[in-house]
């Protein structure tokens, strides 16, 4: 069985952490000694974060209810206290787990440290910090589209969690949306909060829409047998847009109990923006420093 | 659900396991994986009822090269006794090695081997190339887009079509900027391609303003959906130069079309040697020297690259002054030889189709025969950068040094490569004759591919080298490296001389 594995990318200006699926991207910025202090934190911490998991993993994939439940890990604990919140419909932890693993990390990192700035990019759903004064530009979906593909996170917004879901790639989904960014306050609440966006942008039964019991593509998925989206087919814009707008009122319905800051939901071109997207939209785009989101 | 979520979707402890489907002990997730498909973390798949890592650390047995049998000699799941392989011609490569964490500490695998009496040490890991690009050379007359057209990969921007070299079409494709510098989806479907292309499989590349083409290395291109066959023996004058002699009174006239220049023999200079007479022949083109025509038509997927697909097109009104008459014999015939038609004037000097004489057979056929088949070249050029320096040498600039000075011999996963001179590790290969699946790819997006470095032993040690984790090739055969990583043995591409012997060949000559 293999370990924690841990390299530097860009000549050390970026650390990648990988056990079994976890691929983590981080950066720090700040004075030096605190950068390779923080540094070593994330790779100490990172020892064990997947073998915590697994331990309560049969539990993790189990549906969450409105009344949390206790768990002995901190991640598993970030993970049931993202989803619970949102537990009216189907969740189970699985959908915040990416984003509560970097929120650990930048918790590891960050213990005891002075840092300007630091992210963790697991996958696409990110945790950062921002220090006094400072900001963070975010490369998003939504580049063809007429959209920023750029945003800046300031220190004064409430956003420290980044996350996108949808059906495309490897990721599961139960509706059809190509993808659905949220800003929230964690990685975790980005993360459950943009799965149940895309889960609610959906045609029920449209013949274009293919699906397939999750069991049948990943066995024992926390999914069961529900059918999850595997090819979206030619849709019209009245259907495109009908579908947008299912997502958009569950992503409304988020932001206006103070679970998301905003979210942006793209479907076949045309896009629906939940609050403001552009927190404060850069005059100019920098090429360096961008954590994709 | 999210993506790290769904790749842990996994099996539940305790419960039933399903037909057909494995359990993966590569990580503490422990996933079922079913047959044909790959575990969460993509790497670890279910091939055939059993675990498979795709990426092991590989170990070339030059016994391939002298044509000997090769043993495999390592089993997954077995250890390895050690006697199973007669030679000693092993080459511990860089494939499935890993890298390590921080790049200071020394890397994967440091590996000696007595060689001629000359202490040898290679130093092996896996480089992550976030600067790297792969060339594509297309043999091929066939336009396929105008010079510095982007290349697409998937709707992406992920090259361009750059200068041409004689009979070839050449793109460059990836490269830093279209990897980090663009969109997140620029940069993944650039890194995709990049890695299908240098791991042999086919990818798909679309053109602005030009074709689309399948590209395969080693395999002919598929351009607008058409497998070429041939690459052209020359350009149209050159193939006159070639085969005047062969036309010599069995034909009046020979017209060779092709993209660039376009050839009639009875204007040549070839014909002209031979008594050839005149024809009036008119070519509607631009006439570069006597018998040589530019820009007969634009190029395309019609004769010879050009977009002619009536080749009388080009011809204009035939002169009887200077020598056209009725019954005039005329064949034309692309630069691969792969059209052809044979025509003769009527009473109004029409030029009129005829069936195709037997005696001009074996002219065209001859042209094909010196065609070459139609081939896509794929080279990996990438950047060793300093961190990977590192982990050979306590000062990374020593590498290369060493390097540029030849006496450290780099491989990439145990394929010879050229290192472009100047400065920096800059190297080349040539991925057909790098094992299958060497090449793998980090989200970065970057690709990550295998090196190794070839040295003295004594070398390594006054560059600064890691000498205190020096190993003989039978104790990693044994024991395996930090991660545990299986051992795969396979058979060196026989064209790919054993690098620790190439080496010490190269220094006897007097580069080292």
């Amino acid at each position: 069985m293999n370990g924690p594995q841990a390299h530097w990318l860009d000549d050390g200006r970026r650390l990648h952490l990988n056990h079994g699926p976890i691929d983590l991207i981080i950066g720090v910025f700040g004075p030096a000694e605190e950068c390779q202090a923080a540094y070593g934190q994330v790779v100490a911490r990172f020892q064990t974060v997947l073998t915590e998991l697994v331990e309560e993993l049969a539990e993790l994939r189990r549906p969450a209810s409105t009344k949390p439940r206790l768990f002995a890990g901190p991640v598993a604990r970030r993970m049931e206290a993202a989803v619970a919140p949102l537990a009216k419909n189907f969740i189970t932890p699985m959908a915040a787990v990416a984003g509560s693993v970097a929120d650990e990390m930048l918790a590891a990192l960050l213990a005891g440290r002075k840092l300007d700035r630091a992210y963790v990019n697991n996958g696409g759903d990110s945790a950062i910090h921002l220090g006094t004064g400072q900001s963070m530009t975010l490369a998003i979906a939504g580049t063809g589209h007429g959209l920023q593909d750029r945003i800046v996170i300031r220190a004064g917004d409430a956003v420290r969690g980044v996350a996108t879901s949808g059906w495309r790639g490897r990721s599961f989904s139960l509706g059809i949306a190509d993808a659905v960014t949220v800003l929230a306050r964690t990685g975790a609440e980005a993360d459950a909060a943009a799965t149940l966006i895309a889960n609610a942008v959906d045609l029920p039964d449209h013949p274009a829409i293919k699906r397939e019991p999750a069991r049948d593509l990943a066995p024992d998925s926390d999914l069961g047998d529900r059918q999850v989206t595997t090819a979206v087919g030619p849709l019209s814009s009245v259907e495109i847009a009908t579908a947008l707008d299912s997502g958009l009122a569950v992503a409304d319905d988020f932001r206006r109990n103070g679970l998301i800051s905003a979210s942006a939901i793209f479907l076949a071109g045309q896009t629906r923006i939940s609050g403001s997207m552009a927190l404060a939209a850069p005059t100019k785009i920098p090429r360096k420093e961008v954590a994709h989101a | 659900m999210s993506e790290l979520a769904e790749r842990f979707e996994t099996h539940d402890p305790g419960e039933k396991q399903v037909a057909e489907k494995i359990r993966c002990d590569a990580c503490p997730v422990m996933c079922y994986i079913a047959d044909g498909r790959t575990g969460a973390c993509d790497r670890y798949g279910n091939v055939g009822g059993r675990i498979v890592r795709m990426d092991p650390l590989t170990i070339l047995d030059h016994a391939a090269e002298t044509g000997g049998a090769v043993v495999p000699f390592v089993a997954e799941g077995e250890a390895w006794n050690g006697e199973l392989v007669s030679t000693g011609r092993r080459f511990v490569t860089a494939i499935g090695a890993g890298t390590t964490y921080p790049d200071y500490k020394p890397a994967p695998f440091i590996v000696s081997q007595e060689v001629e009496g000359v202490d040898l040490v290679t130093v092996v890991t896996e480089g992550i190339f976030s600067y790297c690009g792969v060339k594509v050379k297309i043999d091929t007359d066939r336009h396929i887009g105008p010079e510095t057209a982007t290349v697409r990969a998937g709707g992406e921007a992920i090259g361009h079509v750059t200068t041409g070299e004689y009979g070839s079409q050449m793109l460059s494709l990836g490269g830093v900027h279209h990897l980090t510098g663009g969109s997140k989806a620029e940069g993944r479907a650039t890194c995709d391609a990049m890695l299908n292309l240098c791991n042999r499989k086919p990818v798909e590349l679309t053109i602005d303003g030009g074709a689309t083409v399948i590209v395969e290395a080693g395999k002919p291109p598929v351009i607008d959906g058409k497998i070429e066959h041939r690459m052209r023996v020359g350009c149209g004058s050159a193939t006159i130069g070639m085969f005047a002699t062969q036309w010599r009174g069995l034909v009046d006239e020979v017209v060779v079309v092709d993209d660039h220049i376009t050839g009639v023999v009875s204007e040549h200079q070839a014909g002209k040697v031979l008594g050839w007479q005149d024809t009036g022949i008119k070519i509607i083109g631009r006439r570069s020297t006597p018998g040589r025509y530019f820009k007969v038509s634009e190029p395309g997927l019609g004769w010879g690259g050009t977009s002619i697909s009536d080749p009388l097109s080009i011809l204009g009104d035939w002169n009887v002054k200077k020598g056209a008459r009725p019954g005039l014999s005329l064949l034309m015939v692309s630069t691969t030889g792969e059209q052809f038609a044979y025509y003769e004037l009527d009473d109004n000097l029409k030029p009129v189709e005829k069936p195709f004489p037997e005696r001009l057979q074996k002219s065209v056929g001859l042209i094909e025969e010196n065609c070459e088949p139609a081939l896509c070249t794929v080279l990996f050029i990438g950047g060793a950068g300093g961190s990977l320096r590192a982990g050979v040498t306590e000062n990374p600039v020593n590498l290369t040094r060493s390097v540029q000075g030849l006496k450290t011999y780099v491989t990439v996963g145990g394929a010879p490569v050229y290192v472009w001179p100047g400065g920096g590790i800059t190297l080349m290969v040539d991925v057909t004759r790098v094992p299958e699946g060497a090449f793998g790819y980090v989200p970065t997006p970057a690709l990550v591919a295998p090196i190794e470095f070839t040295l003295r032993r004594d070398d390594y040690v006054r560059l600064g080298g890691y000498e205190a984790e020096i190993r003989s090739v039978e104790d990693i055969l044994a024991r395996g490296g930090e991660y545990l990583n299986p051992r795969r043995g396979t058979g060196a591409p026989v064209s790919n001389p054993w690098p620790p012997l190439a080496q010490v060949r190269r220094a006897a000559n007097g580069a080292g």
